[in-house]
Parts: structure tokens; C-alpha cells; sequence
């Protein structure tokens, strides 16, 4: 018998591809890390596999499978504060969670401002088991003081800049940023906070700051920070992305902004529509302390719609590992981030697909299409000549996320105990097998 | 009768039997305190912590006192002398001492939720003595002690919260037990000093003085610090005095057998004139002596117990 054709074929699932249109039962042929074709089964392809090496084949009945997800927000956590993160433990979370790319913000130690740091994560992203990609400074060091060596940057990979966890605040500063990046076709990446405004603050301002005599962070402080870099983005020009959009005036902002025909997209964490800032009295749970706060329930509401109507562009899931001796202390204290790599997904099937607010094809968009086009990645679609990157996930497993579920080197994730239905079966990067769903 | 939980963490969700409780009880105690001799064996044999992340001077004095005419054996810890210094953890701190075999610890801190979090690492009853912006439980207790002596009840009264309501856990904690007990709650001050939907506590809410405090019968002032000032949160010291300050003439506007208090450490000449924190109506000293008698309760109804015992 002749050497196979194919590396791998994934039938009997239903392919779900929003960008080619697809969305049926299909046969996908892989060779050489990228997709060879797309195809519905027929006798031909039948009678091809029904021969066909069985280690070759992946059977998906009653599975989704889609363009490997990618997020577009994470922290890798290396180099600096490995004892949270890896990149390898990073991405095999990323796997576990169905993701296929990531981006990497650039807060690690040293700052993703200058090319050798970032040809150290491209170097460790190697062997990981997703691919990496770097967003890197807007500033030298996050100060927001001077512009990085951007052209640099650009010269050594970066798919984006951003200052992520800290506001320019310096509108004339972010001005140029916008100017600069433009001149390389890159969006640049807005942590929309005004630091006058949230200052020290730690979670939401509302009743419940109120009530639990905590700072707050103020919506308004989020909203006049998203208006400030779109009437930027509309004067000079250039691509706006504004990350994790947490409050219903900052969609209104963004939607109004995309009437008006200015570029900037948008992206919200799952958080941002499932969690409540009435959960941290409870328990004064410092896993529930995160960069935008979590918001109020007519926020929640207000982000479920953006991803309805389309203002919000994608999901991304703000992945922010912190070790637990860093967490475990006092709520003030406490560094603000949560883990999300492994839970994005199931929350969007959770919260979103099954109450009814976005069809699959919607979440697939917002996971791999919409991600990619965003950051100008390969990927995001079946199309032939893609890579192999590909999720299959069965969409109504129940399941809990347990401690030990875990991939991460920390534990920060405020979802522990909580059930999920729809999970990752495999996830194919450029071809490989690198999670296999427990 | 007992208290339903074995910590006392804020007055939000404390029922009003408990609160009437803890008053009944403090009221034997504050007749021990007369005594020539203040000592009982209450709490022989049991230690407690003050764990004072913050400066105190009366809560800590009181606290102190309170656990040493119990019979208790009382510790005090200052982070300026202690290993906090050196980079230790709440949670490390705290669980080394219990490993010395203590029973209760009174804890004051900067950060809201702390006595919750401490809850946590510890098997210790824990007793709230003031956490951030957050409560101040005893103060409020004490407050409510205060004012049921005047006037034999706390239903009915109306109680006036004047000042920085946003920076202060006392404000929330009074609210909380005030309303529990009946009493009818306004607060007043500029309005930068009340915090964000602050009528959401079932509270009235006034920006002027006058109209808050016409035909109420207590007002208790919420200190200014000093610093807010300077954070911008008002224009000087001379306008909040202007219009803010509790002076001779306005109290003219409170109902005849009329109440001042001051949690202190006071601002004479800021937020309240000489001649009003030492006038008649003041009851600002009678206050400090009450919250012994009421940490005596709260420290006695809450030792030994060690599970929450659910009603």
C-alpha cells in the first residue's frame, strides 16, 4: 500500500468555519501543518477512508471542530516572573483551552521594548504548544514617557503594540503612538483607564465599593479613556484596538465610532460578561481583583450586546497569572489579573451560546476570525493552504474545573468549583495533536 | 440567646436580638467598671491578640482594657516593631502567633476585608476593630450603647452622620446598626465626602447642614482628616468650617434633649467648635467609657465559641 497522503483527516464532525461560510458536516484533510482540503464526505472520500491508516484518522462524530482559536490577549508572565508563568506552561494552558495562537503583552521583566526580548519569546515559543505571538510597547518600560523603538520591533516580529496595564496617559504621547504605528500597518492596543480617574482603585465604583469602603474604579474613568484614543485614532488615522471593554458606555463609544467609520475594533473578556462586582464582598476573594473591574449587571448586559451587534470585534480572554503567595493576601494588596486561557471557552458556551445571545458561528468568529484579522495572523479559517490549526471540541460535555485541571504554573482563577458544558477534545496545532481532552 | 457567628467582622447582617444583646450585656459590664474593683475572672486563661496594622489610640486603649478586666491575657502587636517590616505576610504573621496558642484576636487594618480574610487562615474568634473604609463594628455598638442610655431606646430616634462619610467605617457601621435597631439615618457632608450611591444604604442624604440636622436627635460627626484636604477633596479647612462645622447655632435645629458624639480623635475647631464638644449635650468621654463596657461584651459573648452555630 502506498505512504498516505495526509497527516491527519478529522471527519464525521461538524466543521464550522464562518469565514468560508461552513457550516456542516465535513471531511478535513491535513498534510505538512496545513490544511490540503475541506470537503463533505461522499463515496469518494468514503471509500478513500474507510482504508485509510487508522492513527491517521480522528473521528469527530458528535464534535464541533473549528479554526484553531486564538487569543489575542494574554501574559506569558517570561521573561521576569517564571514562578507564575512559563511560555511552555502558558501555552499548554492555551492548548487545554483550545487556542492555537496567542499574543503575548509586552509587561514582562525586562519590557517587550526591544528586539532582543522578543526574539527570547519567539526562541522559548518554539517547542510550545501554541503559537506565539508578540504585542510589544507603545513606551520604553511601560512609562509612558517615550516611544519604544517601534520600527525595531516591527523589524523583529511584533504583531501589535500596546502598553497593556497602564493607560498612556498622555494624550499628545499616544497621539504619536497612533502616527507611528501606522506607518507599519499595526493596530495599537489601548488599556482604556484614565489614571486620575481609577488612580488606586480596586475594584468597580458602585454600591458595593461603597458598601464594602473600598476605592473605586469609576466606568467613566474606562469610558473617557476609550473617547480620548478614538477621537485620536479619528485625527491621525491608524488602527485602534481597545482591549477588555468593560462598561456599557465605552461599547457605546466604540459603536458610535464605528458608525462614524473610524478604525478601531474591540475585545472583551469573559469576565467582563459573566462576572459581577457584587462578588467580592462575599468572600473578598482576590481572584475576582482585575484590570477593568468587573462591572455591574447592566454592564454585563451592555457587553453582551456589543457581541451581538458586532461592536465588540472578538473574545479574548486577558489570561493574567499571578503565584498564589501573591494573591493570598490582603485584597488591597493583591496584584489584579486572573487566569483564562482554560475557561474562555466554556464560559462562552455557558454564558453566552446557551442562553441564546450568539449562535456558534458567532463565537467562532469572535474566537478565531475576527482575532486574526484583528492582529493580521494566518490563521482564523479552514481555507485551504491554512495552517493546521484546529479545534475540536465536544459541545455539550459537561464538566467541572478542577484544581487540577490546571495547566498553568498559577492557580488564580476565580472559577474553580464551577461547571462548564462544552469541552476540548483535541487541539491541532500546524498539523500536531497537542492537547487531547481528559 | 446567643451571637450566631463566632467573629464579629461588621454590624451589615447582624440581627437586631444579637445587637440588643450585646447592649444588654454591656450593660453589666459598665456597671462593673464603676467598681472600686474592675477585674472579673471572665476570660481567665484565655489570650488575645490586638493585631494593630494601623495607629490607634482609644480603639486599642479600649480593647486592651476591656480583655484585661476580663482576666483575659492580652498581647498587643505594632507593625513598626514587628517582622511586617521585613516583608512577612499577613497570612504568615498572623498563623505564627496563633501558633503560641492564642484564642481571639482584635485586629485593625488599613485594608478592607482583612478580618474576613482572617477568618480564613485562622482558627481564632475575630473580632473587627476597624478595617479600612469597610466597618467598625464595636464603634457602632458602642455609639448605640451611648444612645440607648440617653433615651432608653434606639427606635424612633433620628441620628445625623456629619462629615467625611466616604473615608469612614464608623458611618457604615452605625448605619447598618442604627437601622437594624429602627433608628432613622441621614448622612451630611460635601458632597466629594460621600461615597458613590451612598442613599442606597436606606439613609437620607444632605449637602447642608441645616436641613440635616432640623429635628433630629443626635448627630455624630464623622472626623475629617486632615490629608483629604490636601487630596483636593475640599477647597480648605476655613469652608468646611463655614459650612460644615458643628457649631453653637445650628444645634439650635436639633429636637430639645439634643445629642453630640464624636467618635475622635476630634478636629476642634474644624469639623466641631470647643464649646459644642464640651457642652452639655456632649457625650463624647461617655462614649469612650461605654466602649469598654461594650468590647467586655463583645469579647465575652463571642469566647469559646467555636463553630458557627446556625439558627
Amino acid at each position: 500500500m502506498k505512504a498516505p497522503e495526509y497527516d491527519l483527516v478529522i471527519r464525521n464532525g461538524r466543521v464550522i468555519d464562518p469565514a468560508l461560510g461552513f457550516e456542516q458536516e465535513a471531511v478535513i484533510f491535513v498534510a505538512g501543518g496545513r490544511i490540503a482540503g475541506i470537503v463533505k464526505e461522499s463515496k469518494s472520500t468514503k471509500k478513500l477512508l474507510d482504508n485509510y491508516p487508522e492513527d491517521k484518522i480522528l473521528d469527530a462524530a458528535g464534535m464541533i471542530v473549528t479554526p484553531g482559536l486564538i487569543d489575542i490577549h494574554v501574559h506569558l508572565r517570561e521573561p521576569g516572573r517564571e514562578y507564575a508563568e512559563t511560555i511552555a506552561s502558558g501555552c499548554r494552558a492555551a492548548a487545554a483551552g483550545g487556542f492555537t495562537s496567542v499574543c503575548c503583552m509586552p509587561n514582562t521583566f525586562p519590557v517587550i521594548d526591544n528586539q532582543e526580548t522578543v526574539q527570547f519569546v519567539h526562541a522559548r515559543a518554539e517547542k510550545a504548544d501554541a503559537r506565539v505571538y508578540v504585542i510589544g510597547a507603545i513606551t520604553k518600560s511601560l512609562k509612558g514617557e517615550e516611544l519604544a523603538e517601534i520600527g525595531d520591533l516591527v523589524k523583529a516580529g511584533v504583531v501589535a503594540i500596546s502598553d497593556d496595564g497602564n493607560f498612556v496617559q498622555n494624550p499628545e504621547l499616544m497621539r504619536r503612538g497612533l502616527e507611528y504605528a501606522k506607518m507599519f500597518h499595526i493596530p495599537i492596543v489601548t488599556h482604556a483607564e484614565d489614571k486620575y480617574l481609577c488612580g488606586e482603585g480596586v475594584m468597580n465604583e458602585s454600591f458595593e465599593s461603597t458598601r464594602l469602603g473600598m476605592k473605586g474604579r469609576p466606568a467613566v474613568g474606562e469610558v473617557i479613556a476609550i473617547l480620548r484614543d478614538i477621537k485620536l485614532c479619528e485625527f491621525v488615522g491608524g488602527r485602534l484596538h481597545v482591549a477588555h471593554v468593560s462598561t456599557a458606555g465605552g461599547v457605546e463609544a466604540i459603536r458610535q465610532a464605528k458608525k462614524a467609520g473610524i478604525h478601531v475594533t474591540a475585545e472583551a473578556a469573559p469576565h467582563h460578561f459573566t462576572l459581577t462586582d457584587d462578588m467580592i464582598g462575599v468572600a473578598f476573594d482576590t481572584n475576582l481583583k482585575v484590570n477593568p473591574p468587573v462591572r455591574t449587571q447592566k454592564d454585563v448586559e451592555a457587553i453582551i450586546e456589543g457581541l451581538i451587534d458586532g461592536t465588540i470585534d472578538c473574545i479574548a480572554s486577558d489570561h493574567a497569572p499571578h503565584a498564589e503567595e501573591e494573591k493570598d493576601v490582603e485584597f488591597d494588596k493583591a496584584p489584579s489579573g486572573m487566569l483564562g486561557l482554560q475557561t474562555t471557552l466554556g464560559l462562552v458556551k455557558t454564558q453566552l451560546i446557551d442562553k441564546g445571545y450568539l449562535s456558534w458561528a458567532d463565537a467562532v468568529s469572535k474566537l478565531a476570525y475576527n482575532p486574526a484579522r484583528i492582529m493580521n495572523l494566518p490563521g482564523g479559517t479552514l481555507n485551504e493552504g491554512a495552517p493546521a490549526d484546529i479545534t475540536v471540541f465536544d459541545p455539550e460535555k459537561k464538566w467541572t474545573f478542577r484544581d487540577k485541571d490546571i495547566k498553568s504554573i498559577s492557580r488564580n482563577s476565580p472559577y474553580l468549583g464551577w461547571k462548564f458544558s462544552g469541552k476540548v477534545a483535541f487541539t491541532i496545532a500546524g498539523g500536531r495533536i497537542v492537547y487531547r481532552g481528559e | 440567646m446567643s451571637l450566631r457567628s463566632r467573629h464579629l467582622i461588621g454590624l451589615e447582617g447582624v440581627a437586631r436580638e444579637e445587637i440588643k444583646l450585646i447592649l444588654d450585656t454591656a450593660e453589666t459590664f459598665r456597671e462593673i467598671i464603676e467598681r472600686p474593683i474592675k477585674k472579673v475572672p471572665t476570660l481567665r486563661g484565655l489570650t488575645v491578640l490586638n493585631l494593630f496594622y494601623e495607629p490607634s489610640t482609644r480603639t486599642r486603649i479600649s480593647f486592651e482594657l476591656a480583655e484585661k478586666r476580663l482576666s483575659a491575657d492580652s498581647i498587643s502587636f505594632a507593625t513598626a516593631t514587628s517582622s511586617v517590616k521585613k516583608g512577612e505576610s499577613l497570612r504568615d504573621t498572623v498563623q505564627n502567633i496563633e501558633a503560641m496558642k492564642i484564642d481571639m484576636v482584635v485586629v485593625r487594618h488599613s485594608s478592607a476585608g482583612v478580618p474576613y480574610y482572617l477568618t480564613q487562615c485562622l482558627d481564632s474568634n475575630i473580632i473587627n476593630g476597624g478595617d479600612g473604609t469597610h466597618e467598625h463594628p464595636t464603634q457602632a455598638l458602642l455609639d448605640m450603647f451611648t444612645i440607648r442610655r440617653k433615651y432608653g431606646k434606639l427606635d424612633g430616634l433620628r441620628v445625623i452622620l456629619v462629615g467625611d462619610v466616604k473615608h469612614s467605617r464608623v458611618t457604615r457601621s452605625n448605619i447598618w446598626g442604627l437601622k437594624t435597631m429602627g433608628a432613622s439615618v441621614a448622612v451630611c457632608g460635601p458632597s466629594t465626602l460621600l461615597p458613590y450611591e451612598v442613599e442606597k444604604f436606606g439613609v437620607d442624604v444632605y449637602t447642608n447642614i441645616e436641613e440635616a440636622l432640623d429635628g433630629a436627635d443626635v448627630v455624630n460627626i464623622m472626623r475629617i482628616q486632615l490629608e483629604r484636604q490636601q487630596a483636593g477633596m475640599f477647597p480648605s479647612q476655613r469652608e468646611y468650617t463655614n459650612l460644615w462645622g458643628l457649631t453653637r447655632e445650628r444645634l439650635r435645629l436639633l429636637n430639645k434633649n439634643y445629642t453630640v458624639m464624636h467618635p475622635g480623635p476630634m478636629n476642634r475647631g474644624v469639623e466641631i467648635t470647643n464649646e459644642v464638644a464640651d457642652g452639655d449635650a456632649s457625650v463624647i468621654l461617655e462614649q469612650v467609657t461605654n466602649g469598654v463596657a461594650v468590647r467586655m461584651a463583645v469579647l465575652y459573648l463571642l469566647s469559646g465559641k467555636k463553630e458557627e452555630e446556625t439558627q
